[in-house]
């Protein structure tokens, strides 16, 4: 269930990172789709840190410790929509270059929490 | 956003990738040195240490980006040189010397563990910075 959820976030984030990238390149800001763009991403992300915890809370544990998994968890949730509020005080290409490095630092981030809780 | 009027204003453009990426580094660079420092410090004191300071590094030129204007300006320019010859020294001494460091700092192999955000970081806030003291001085004055 995590590790689906880590490959979809993952997905979504990359989908994110190339479409504002691309309204980067075409020298727009971010507009109300990409909102709706990263409010399905943030979404995703809730719900993987609300799968997370439950799977803490039945007794299973992340290989690199409880900390560190949470708060990556938490800080995966905040990544997208941290860089979607700068994006709408920026309202030039810039703003969608900022989402667009939001959501790498979210697959990043994905990469991690995979290690963080698979053994190995 | 703190700007007051003729202030430079450091977030606009450019600057607003580059305060966001410094804001990211914070976050991991502070947040990971209270966890080793707070659980682990003995087994690589010299490296969390290390982290220690490039955390502080990075809060600092975060909150002089935000904070925008002249003086915060130059304070930035100083930390962004500091932060490169940081992530130089520290990058070089992992290599040579890699027995040291039982544990990986944020600047260890030149940033290699944030995909080289360290080292590029520096060299554009640098960029960023001087490039903004040139548009004052032209008196575009907006």
């Amino acid at each position: 269930m995590l590790d689906a959820l880590t490959v979809a976030v993952s997905v979504a984030a990359l989908a994110l990172a190339a479409w504002c990238g691309f309204a980067f390149f075409r020298d727009q800001p971010t507009k109300d789709w990409h909102f709706i763009g990263m409010a399905v991403v943030t979404l995703l992300a809730l719900v993987q840190v609300v799968v997370g915890i439950v799977q803490l809370s039945r007794g299973e544990k992340a290989e690199e410790g409880t900390t560190i998994f949470v708060a990556y968890l938490l800080g995966a949730l905040c990544a997208v929509p941290a860089a979607g509020f700068m994006s709408l005080a920026e309202r030039s290409r810039w703003g969608s270059a900022t989402v667009a490095a939001g959501a790498i630092v979210l697959a990043v981030l994905e990469v991690r929490l995979h290690d963080i809780w698979t053994v190995g | 956003m703190t700007a007051t009027e003729g202030t430079t204003r450091l977030v606009e453009g450019p600057g607003m990738l580059l305060v966001w990426l410094y804001g990211v580094m914070s976050v991991g660079a502070v947040s990971r040195s209270i966890y080793q420092i707070a659980t682990e410090f003995d087994r690589a004191p010299l490296a969390y240490a290390l982290s220690a300071v490039a955390a502080v590094v990075y809060a600092f030129i975060t909150y002089t980006l935000v904070r925008g204007g002249e003086t915060a300006r130059r304070a930035a320019l100083v930390c962004c040189a500091a932060e490169l010859v940081g992530v130089l020294t520290v990058g070089t001494w992992t290599l040579v010397d890699p027995s040291a460091f039982p544990d990986a700092t944020v600047w260890s192999d030149y940033g290699y563990g944030y995909i080289f955000i360290p080292v590029l970081l520096p060299v554009t806030g640098i960029w960023w910075l001087r490039r903004s003291r040139a548009s004052v001085k032209v008196g575009s004055g907006k």
